[in-house]
C-alpha cells in the first residue's frame, strides 16, 4: 500500500496539570487515529460540538501545539521531527483556512501583502511579473480579479471576498492538504455555497485533500467524503459521510442528527429524547464512555472503560459504543 | 405598579389582530467621514400578539440595527433619523432616557446575541434577575422575590439549585435559559431575541429553542427572532421578514416563505440552504451588494438579481400584498413604485 498523505496515530492532548500536576487536567483529544490516503484527494470532515477537540486537532496537525502522546505522520515522517527544508516543505504543502477571515489580516497592510510575504518566504516566484502572474492565477480560481482586491485594505473587502482571498492564498502554495477550520461559519448562505464549491473544485481538478472541521453537519453532508464525529475528545462514530449521516449508529450521533433543524415548516422537531433535557448531568466521567450521563441506552459497563470502535454497517463505518459489540 | 396596559387599549389591524409592535418608516444611519451608511432604510412592519416573527437576511443587512433601533440602543455613530415605533399603541421615539429606562424590559425585553456572555460574571444568577425586578417594581420581601425567581426558573426548565450559582458554573444552554428567565421576569408583551441559539451546539440549541416556544405558548408573549439559520426559523417562527441591504423585501407567513418565496432574494436564500436530507449540487450566485453609503437608485437587489429589468434601476418598488398577508417589494409582481 502506498504511503498515506497524513496519518494520525493515537493522538492525545491533555491541557493543564500545571506545576507539579496540580490543577485540573483537561483531556482535549484522546486516542484519535485517522488516515488520509495519498490518492485520490478526499474531503475528510471532523465534526463535533464546541469543546469536542476539533480545533485542538487542527492546531496539532498545523504544528501550533505538540501532542501529549501519539504521532502525526506526513508522508510517513513524524511532523514533530521535521527540520530545515522538510519543515518548510511541510508548511508549504499543508495550508490552513480559518473561521474568521478578518482576524488573519494585519489591518495596516494592503491585501497584497499577505501574498508578497509568502512568495518571498517560500521563494515561489523570482521576478515581480512571475509573482504577479502567480497571484492572479490563484485569485482566478476563487473568482476574483487582482485589481479588485490586491490594492485594498482588508476592511474594504466583504466577508466573502476576505475568505476567498485566504483560499486563494492557500491554493497558491500548491498544497496537498488544506486544514479548513470552520471556513464557512462566518459567511452568509450565498457565499457559503461559493466557498464550498471552490473546495470541491480544488479536490477534483487539482487533487487537494481537505480536513474540513465544522459543527455543521448539513454542509459536511453536502461535500464531505469521510467523517469523524467527535464527542468530548474521542471519536464517537466514523465512516463515509453518507453512511454516518443517513444511518447513524452511536446514540450521540443519532441525537445530533435528529436535532439539526430541518428547513421545512411542515416537518417539525419531534419531542425531545429521554435524557437530553438534563444537561446539568454533564459531570466528568473519568474512565468509561463520556456520553454516559446523556445516553438513553446507558449500561453499567459503559462506566468501566471507554468503548473501542466497533464496526457497524458496511464500508468501514465504526461506532464507539458497547451496543455494537459482537 | 403600573396599569399602563389597561389605560391604553391595544391597537388592532384591519383583520382584527392585536398589534403589539408597530414600526413605521424607521430609518437608521451610521455616520462615517465618507458619508452616511444607510443601515435601515425606512422599514415598516407589525408584530401581532402571541406570534414569533423571524427577521432574516445576511450579515450587514441591518437586522440587528433595526432591532437595536426598536430598543433605542443603537450604538454610536448610529442615529435614528426618522420613523415611528409604537408598542401597544404608545410611541417609543422621543422619550427621555429616564422614561425609556422605566419602560425598557417592562414592555420590551432583549435576549442579546451571545446572551451567554452578557451575564455579569461576579453576580449570582439570582441577584441579576432580582436586580431587574427590583429596579422596575421597587422593593419586595425576600421570600416573595425568591419564589418569583424560582417560578421563572421552572418556566424555563432550570433546576432550583441554579439560584445560588454564578454564571461560570452553568453550561452554555443553562446560561441562555437564565437569560430567557430574565427577559420574561417582568412579563413584557414583546421580546427581541437576537440569534438566541447561535453559539450552542445543535442538541442544546434544540432544547433552548423549545424552551422559547414553550414560554411563548404559556405567556402569550410576542417575539422577534433575528437569525440566519433558516432551519431554525422554519421550526420556530410564524411569520418571516426578509431584509436585504437595509430594506424589507418580503413579509410572509412561514410556509409560503419556504414553499413559495416571491422575491428573488428570498428565493436565493431558500435555495442555498444546505440540507441534511438530500445531497444536491451547490447553488452558486455572483454579484456583490452595493456600497451602503451610496445606494443605487431603484431596487437594492438589482446587482444580484437574475430578473433585473429597466424599471428596477430607476425607482425602488413598493410593497404589494400578493397573497393575503404575503407582501413583496418586486416589480415581477406589479408596477407600483415606492413613494418617498
Amino acid at each position: 500500500m502506498a504511503t498515506p498523505l497524513l496519518e494520525i496515530r493515537n493522538a492525545t492532548k491533555i491541557y493543564g496539570g500545571g506545576f507539579l500536576q496540580r490543577g485540573n487536567r483537561i483531556v482535549a483529544l484522546q486516542n484519535f487515529s485517522m488516515t488520509i490516503p495519498g490518492q485520490p484527494a478526499v474531503i475528510t470532515t471532523v465534526a463535533g460540538e464546541s469543546g469536542s477537540g476539533k480545533t485542538t486537532l487542527a492546531n496539532a496537525i498545523l504544528g501550533f501545539i505538540s501532542l501529549t502522546s501519539g504521532q502525526i505522520l506526513y508522508k510517513g515522517q513524524d511532523i514533530s521531527t521535521l527540520k530545515g527544508r522538510d519543515a518548510t516543505m511541510y508548511r508549504r504543502e499543508v495550508q490552513a483556512i480559518f473561521q474568521d477571515p478578518y482576524e488573519v489580516y494585519n489591518p495596516f497592510y494592503r491585501v497584497k501583502h499577505i501574498y508578497d510575504m509568502v512568495i518571498s518566504h517560500l521563494n515561489l516566484g523570482y521576478t515581480k511579473e512571475q509573482a504577479r502572474e502567480l497571484i492572479e492565477q490563484s485569485l482566478r480560481v476563487v473568482g476574483l480579479r487582482g485589481e479588485e482586491v490586491l490594492e485594498k485594505y482588508p476592511h474594504q473587502l466583504s466577508g466573502g471576498q476576505r475568505q476567498r482571498v485566504m483560499v486563494a492564498r492557500a491554493y497558491m502554495m500548491n498544497p496537498k492538504l488544506i486544514v479548513a477550520d470552520e471556513p464557512v461559519s462566518a459567511v452568509d448562505a450565498s457565499l457559503r455555497a461559493m466557498i464550498l464549491d471552490v473546495m470541491l473544485k480544488l479536490r477534483d481538478e487539482l487533487g487537494v485533500s481537505f480536513i474540513y472541521i465544522t459543527h455543521d453537519l448539513s454542509t459536511a453532508y453536502q461535500i464531505g467524503d469521510n467523517i469523524f464525529v467527535l464527542y468530548q475528545g474521542s471519536i464517537a462514530e466514523c465512516g463515509r459521510t453518507v453512511d454516518v449521516i443517513e444511518r447513524p449508529h452511536h446514540p450521540y450521533v443519532q441525537m445530533l442528527i435528529a436535532s439539526v433543524p430541518v428547513p421545512d415548516p411542515k416537518v417539525k422537531w419531534g419531542t425531545l429524547l429521554e435524557g437530553v433535557a438534563d444537561e446539568t448531568m454533564r459531570y466528568k466521567v473519568e474512565s468509561g464512555c463520556r456520553f454516559y450521563p446523556r445516553c438513553p441506552h446507558r449500561m453499567d459497563r459503559c462506566l468501566e472503560a471507554m468503548p473501542p470502535l466497533y464496526p457497524v454497517g458496511d464500508h468501514g463505518q465504526q461506532a464507539a459504543c458497547y451496543l455494537f459489540e459482537k | 405598579m403600573s396599569t399602563q396596559g389597561t389605560l391604553y387599549p391595544a391597537n388592532t389591524d384591519r383583520n382584527g389582530r392585536e398589534v403589539v409592535l408597530d414600526v413605521r418608516n424607521l430609518r437608521i444611519h451610521y455616520e462615517t467621514p465618507k458619508g452616511d451608511v444607510i443601515a435601515v432604510n425606512g422599514i415598516s412592519f407589525q408584530v401581532y400578539k402571541g406570534e414569533i416573527v423571524g427577521l432574516v437576511g445576511e450579515s450587514g443587512c441591518g437586522k440587528t440595527t433595526a432591532a437595536m433601533g426598536i430598543l433605542q440602543l443603537v450604538p454610536s455613530p448610529g442615529r435614528i433619523l426618522g420613523g415611528e415605533i409604537l408598542i401597544n399603541g404608545r410611541s417609543w421615539l422621543g422619550l427621555s432616557e429616564k422614561e425609556l429606562r422605566e419602560r425598557r424590559w417592562r414592555e420590551l425585553a432583549l435576549i442579546p446575541q451571545g446572551a451567554m456572555n452578557s451575564l455579569n460574571p461576579v453576580m449570582r444568577v439570582r441577584e441579576q434577575i432580582a436586580d431587574a425586578i427590583v429596579t422596575h417594581e421597587g422593593y419586595q420581601p425576600k421570600d416573595q422575590l425568591k419564589k418569583r425567581i424560582l417560578d421563572l426558573f421552572a418556566l424555563v426548565g432550570l433546576p432550583p439549585r441554579v439560584y445560588d450559582l454564578y454564571p461560570h458554573e452553568l453550561s452554555g444552554g443553562m446560561k441562555q435559559r437564565a437569560c430567557i428567565a430574565m427577559a420574561i421576569a417582568l412579563n413584557p408583551p414583546l421580546i427581541i431575541a437576537d440569534e438566541p441559539t447561535s453559539a450552542l451546539d445543535v442538541v442544546v440549541q434544540r432544547v433552548v429553542a423549545q424552551t422559547l416556544l414553550d414560554v411563548k405558548e404559556r405567556l402569550g408573549v410576542s417575539m422577534i427572532m433575528i437569525g440566519h439559520d433558516m432551519g431554525l426559523q422554519a421550526q420556530m417562527v410564524d411569520r418571516i421578514i426578509v431584509m436585504y441591504a437595509g430594506n424589507i423585501v418580503e413579509v410572509t407567513p412561514v410556509e409560503p416563505a419556504f414553499y413559495n418565496p416571491l422575491h428573488p432574494y428570498t428565493q436565493l436564500l431558500i435555495s442555498s440552504i444546505p440540507s441534511i436530507k438530500e445531497r444536491k449540487p451547490l447553488k452558486i450566485t455572483s454579484g456583490l451588494t452595493h456600497d451602503l453609503r451610496n445606494p443605487p437608485p431603484g431596487c437594492s437587489f438589482q446587482f444580484r438579481c437574475p430578473h433585473v429589468m429597466d424599471i428596477c434601476k430607476r425607482v425602488p418598488p413598493a410593497m404589494i400584498e400578493r397573497e393575503p398577508d404575503h407582501w413583496v417589494a418586486c416589480y415581477l409582481y406589479g408596477k407600483e413604485e415606492k413613494e418617498d
